[in-house]
């Protein structure tokens, strides 16, 4: 599985999501699953999947998917 | 003029006297601007008062449903625990004040302790979470404070019995590194210091710190002093930084924290006004009064300008010991009139 497969179905997995939604959209408080109880799994989930520890400001600045994979890119994670 | 988004380029307790006062005193005036043109009911206090910017006593977020926004953009309701057969206070939150209330706490907490994230040990049960449109104020607490943990770890279960299994494999574990523990003032006397008691058990020192806050009534009933607290939990649970924090559901965020030398402090995103018994005046230094506290915080509702149902005093400004600007004050408890307010630390 690539990075950006495992960085996807990571969405999925939290936010209970089926294949037939583009998570690429996501946003915090767009679903009702990414309130900020879903944010915290969210934050936990992708640091177990990658092996790696935010900042405060990451976990505040972490407001949609495409800001996720930004942060993720700067803490090493290579999604290319 | 300084929007609230640009408070973020100072450090917390970084104002003087005279510089916060035209900052934040600009902040509060075009909040209420904002309140009045979007708030019906804070409309006709204000007109009713014949004043611009009043206090909303906090008891009448329980009697009326105050929003500054139209309901399909509300994203979350915070409610005060109340004590069974009380109204609770609901607090209407959209995307922006539920935001500002991350990054406040964020900015206050990281003055206290470095802006990193540590072990976390919450004294509570994550059955408090359950229902998650609706937010106990304790619910909130937890989950605001949890940004700052890693391996976040629960100690009661849901029938509020110490797991001290895991707790023990927690101090183990993350022995070499500083433990953060977080809960309400009453749950981590009552749930986990009188249990660790009970069972005879000290827990290995650590250099970590507790956090608590919410009410005092119930200690105060039980004669539990600050102090006290402080004490025992050193002794106990293997802490000797303690840290009281104060603040309330309407002002989630902007919360008070109790410094070294025991003295709680306005940031640059709050303030706090002692207000005479009598007449509301402003008092001076060293009177009690009722605590009226302002916060930059509540778009979404009027809850910018708030007189709590607490006593307090003010003890100084700009000049405490430990080099943080700002008001200094301490709290007396609750205004014996007051009706008997359910708060973070009542639990059902």
């Amino acid at each position: 599985m690539t990075n950006l497969e495992k960085y996807s179905s990571t969405y999925k997995k939290v936010f209970e999501l089926d294949d037939s939604i583009d998570v690429t959209t996501l946003t915090f408080q767009g679903i009702p699953l990414w309130d900020s109880i879903g944010h915290m799994n969210l934050i936990a989930s992708l640091e177990e999947a990658f092996n790696v520890q935010f900042e405060i400001d990451d976990i505040i600045d972490l407001s949609s998917y495409e800001k996720g994979k930004e942060i993720l890119t700067k803490l090493g994670v290579d999604f290319n | 003029m300084i929007s609230r988004e640009e408070l973020f380029k100072y450090k917390p307790f970084q104002l003087d006297k005279i510089t916060k006062e035209k900052i934040f005193g600009d902040i509060i005036t075009e909040l209420s601007l904002y309140h009045y043109e979007n708030c019906n009911e804070y409309r006709k206090i204000c007109d009713a008062l014949n004043n611009k910017k009043p206090f909303i006593p906090v008891r009448l977020f329980k009697d009326f449903e105050l929003k500054s926004v139209s309901s399909e953009n509300i994203v979350k309701t915070m409610t005060s625990s109340g004590t069974s057969g009380q109204k609770v206070s609901k607090i209407f939150l959209d995307k922006e004040t539920a935001a500002m209330q991350t990054k406040v706490l964020a900015a206050i907490m990281s003055d206290f302790t470095g802006g990193k994230r540590m072990p976390m040990l919450i004294i509570d049960t994550k059955a408090v979470l359950k229902d998650r449109n609706m937010f106990s104020a304790r619910g909130a607490g937890i989950l605001g404070f949890s940004m700052f943990g890693t391996d976040i770890t629960y100690a009661l279960d849901e029938n509020m019995n110490l797991d001290i299994d895991t707790v023990q494999k927690f101090y183990e574990k993350h022995k070499d590194e500083n433990i953060f523990i977080f809960g309400f003032t009453y749950m981590i006397w009552e749930f986990f210091y009188k249990k660790l008691l009970e069972l005879n058990i000290t827990l290995p020192k650590n250099n970590g710190f507790i956090l608590h806050g919410g009410g005092w009534k119930k200690l105060i009933n039980q004669a539990v002093s600050n102090d006290e607290f402080k004490q025992s939990l050193a002794e106990t649970a293997g802490f000797k930084r303690v840290y009281n924090y104060y603040g309330m559901v309407e002002q989630t965020g902007s919360i008070f924290m109790e410094c070294e030398h025991g003295r709680f402090h306005t940031s640059i995103y709050s303030d706090i006004n002692i207000l005479n018994y009598r007449d509301f005046s402003i008092n001076s230094i060293g009177e009690e009064g009722y605590i009226e506290l302002m916060s930059v915080i509540p778009k979404s509702y009027p809850g910018h300008i708030l007189l709590s149902e607490d006593a307090g005093i003010l003890l100084g400004e700009d000049d405490c010991p430990c080099g943080r600007l700002g008001k200094t004050f301490k709290i007396i408890g609750r205004i014996k009139k007051a009706e008997v307010r359910g708060c973070s630390d009542t639990f059902e």
